[in-house]
């Protein structure tokens, strides 16, 4: 009896390869197949992007309304995590990637001819929830820091009153609340935290998630929000859109300059603004970018871009042809233009000029064995 | 004899592939699978993986005892609360309850089971934590606080807020299958241990309970399956920090809780293969733990027909 059982599960199993292989000629649509979708394939371009998922909520709308006004393409978007869309993106399963972060050293030298176009920008608020204190507690990034590092531990530290003469911050302990889950918030937050500490630098760091001194986590901004409003005397951080929805007591912040500033689209975007000049080309390593406490009067200092990842020669992607390259490209162009006046509605925060010109060069590199995409 | 080529043979051939395929291979390769991915860590960190508590994804420091306390502990006080209340309502639902009460209530218990395990999670954050909170932690944390189990302070979030909603996600199983198990208790050994002058107490404790100890042995051990393996409910509601905490009011973080929070975003190699060779633990755990349960669900089987 055993050998027949032998053979049986020897034929499910080349049936089982059979069926993956099958799947795979599918997905790269480069089949011999009929005519016929041949012919749909040329009405209907359909491009894949993978990652971030906080820049989600926009990208979903660009692709709703792009597909209004260009029926002929067809832009989907699954967001799976930054992480997902850099291996996506490395693998070339995807036309394109998305991530809140840059690519490091490492994973740009394997990633050779791949262009960072920021999209949109993001904002981090430090919220809390201070029975009796409204909006516009006044704090410094060494505080915020020393909150985070566990060694300003009561709210009324003679260096959080220094910052707020006339408010009457009660004697009790602060709990702090952090993300628990790997997300490009974390990292915005960590990575300013590095700028304006060197100790958090040295014994924290900065990435998508943490080995925190102190803290409670919770799981996602909703997680977070959920233990601020319920826990007394509680601070934690969160994207600006979501504490503007859910109408958040949250800090006012000394950047650079040493003003405090009040995060709002127009603050966030003058950030944007000044920290353009000092930025890469878009083919050159984008790892040390980073617009927190970037200079300016009016410059929110906890900011940061979220970004496209694109081949430069989009022939390197199994399946792309050049009409799909040039779909491709027209598609970035109307983002950085005509796609950003949806940001403010969805509480994003719209390039300013300085960055759309860069990313006007960039998507001028864009080209298809050669070949040059734009006009 | 039958012929070599009978439908029957035909037939044992089909759902004998299947077998093998489905359970055995799928185990083999997602064994496969997770000691491959797991390689670097395993290499980096060798043994020493298991008995460091640190996790730090910035400067690639990984250990995973943490976590492994954390799911261990959260499950075992989900068996300590749940395991008491399951039997409780399976014995009052098969010995003592009307059988109008028990056609109500039974299928309620078992809708119970049905609820998602995040929508039990979002009760637990936005309801039972804040409860938790001002109502059982900061209690215990004041008037028992001088034991190292209770040490405060008490947030809500905590390895007892876990160990309770976790309770409440195996009450349904366990009951469920403890109720069918003392259903199954003949009438004939109920009969005569009340012939021989027993109570209802004592024939609940002489005759039903010994007779089906064991399905309600493996009926805990499934429990226990599903405590060790749930994620979104946990993560939720245990605080998420990975520390080694004494006290049940400090907040802890289990293996599930730290996959599902970190692998999206889980960039670098060797911070993958970390949270992968974590999925390895838990499964080898969840594995010696099912396997238990199915030593133990046959021999009960084992004991009726042998009857």
């Amino acid at each position: 009896m055993n050998w027949k059982y032998g053979i049986a599960v020897i034929l499910v199993i080349l049936a089982l390869f059979a069926g993956c292989t099958g799947r795979n000629e599918e997905r790269t649509g480069q089949g011999s197949s009929g005519t016929t979708r041949e012919q749909v394939q040329a009405q209907i371009i359909t491009l894949n992007g993978a990652g971030a998922t906080f820049p989600y909520p926009l990208i979903s709308r660009w692709s709703y309304e792009y597909n209004k006004i260009n029926p002929r393409v067809q832009i989907n978007y699954q967001s799976i995590g930054s992480g997902g869309g850099i291996k996506q993106t490395m693998a070339k399963t995807v036309s394109w990637g998305a991530t809140d972060a840059p690519l490091k050293e490492s994973e740009f030298a394997k990633m050779p001819g791949v262009l960072h176009i920021p999209e949109t920008i993001g904002a981090v608020v430090i919220a809390y929830n201070l029975p009796g204190v409204g909006s516009g507690l006044r704090l410094s990034g060494e505080v915020i820091a020393d909150i985070f590092l566990g060694k300003i531990r009561r709210w009324d530290d003679p260096r959080i009153a220094e910052l707020n003469p006339g408010v009457a911050l009660p004697d009790r302990d602060i709990i702090v609340v952090h993300r628990s889950d790997g997300s490009g918030t974390t990292y915005v937050f960590t990575d300013y935290l590095s700028s304006v500490s060197s100790e958090w630098s040295t014994w924290v760091g900065k990435g998508k998630s943490m080995n925190w001194p102190v803290g409670l986590g919770g799981k996602g901004n909703e997680g977070v929000a959920g233990l601020i409003r319920q826990n007394p005397y509680s601070i934690g951080y969160v994207e600006l859109a979501y504490a503007t929805t859910a109408k958040m007591t949250y800090a006012y912040v000394k950047n650079r300059e040493g003003n405090f500033v009040e995060p709002t689209i127009e603050t966030i975007s003058a950030a944007a603004a000044g920290a353009a000049p000092a930025m890469p080309r878009g083919d050159e390593s984008w790892s040390d970018v980073s617009i927190v406490n970037a200079p300016g009067n009016d410059s929110y200092p906890i900011s940061s871009f979220t970004y496209l990842l694109v081949y430069k020669d989009l022939s390197v992607i199994p399946g792309m042809t050049e009409v799909r390259a040039k779909a491709l490209v027209d598609f970035l162009n109307w983002v950085i233009h005509d796609g950003q006046e949806y940001s403010t509605a969805l509480l994003y925060v719209p390039l300013p000029d300085e960055v759309v010109k860069l990313n006007e060069d960039t998507i001028k590199l864009i080209n298809y064995n050669g070949k040059p995409l734009t006009g | 004899m039958r012929k070599r080529f009978s439908p029957d043979t035909m037939f044992e051939f089909a759902v004998g592939a299947v077998a093998f395929t489905g359970v055995i291979l799928l185990a083999v390769l997602l064994l496969g699978e997770l000691v491959l991915g797991a390689m670097p860590s395993i290499k980096t960190f060798g043994v020493g993986f298991l008995f460091e508590t640190t996790w730090d994804p910035v400067f690639e420091k990984f250990g995973a005892l943490a976590f492994i306390y954390g799911t261990l502990l959260s499950s075992f006080l989900a068996m300590l609360i749940g395991v008491p209340l399951s039997l409780g309502i399976a014995i009052y639902l098969a010995e003592v309850a009307s059988s109008n009460v028990r056609t109500l209530i039974s299928p309620v218990i078992e809708l119970m089971a049905a609820i998602p395990s995040v929508i039990i999670g979002l009760w637990g954050i936005f309801v039972f934590a804040p409860f938790m909170r001002d109502y059982i932690a900061t209690p215990l944390a004041k008037y028992l606080g001088f034991l190292p189990f209770f040490s405060g302070p008490a947030f809500g979030l905590s390895f007892l807020t876990a160990g309770f909603i976790l309770a409440f996600m195996i009450i349904p199983i366990v009951s469920s299958i403890t109720r069918e198990a003392l259903l199954a208790v003949p009438v004939l050994q109920k009969e005569g241990a009340l012939a021989l002058g027993a109570t209802r107490w004592e024939m609940i404790v002489m005759t039903v309970l010994p007779y089906s100890r064991a399905a309600i042995f493996g009926a805990v051990i499934i429990g226990l399956g599903r405590a060790i393996g749930e994620t979104m409910a946990v993560t939720m509601v245990i605080g998420n920090t990975p520390q080694l905490a004494a006290s049940l009011l400090a907040p802890g973080y289990s293996m599930a809780a730290v996959i599902a929070n970190e692998f999206t975003e889980a960039t670098g190699d060797l911070y993958l293969s970390a949270l992968i060779e974590i999925g390895l633990i838990l499964f080898i755990i969840s594995i010696l733990v099912n396997a238990s349960s199915r030593l133990l669900v046959w021999r009960y089987f084992e004991v009726r027909d042998s009857k």
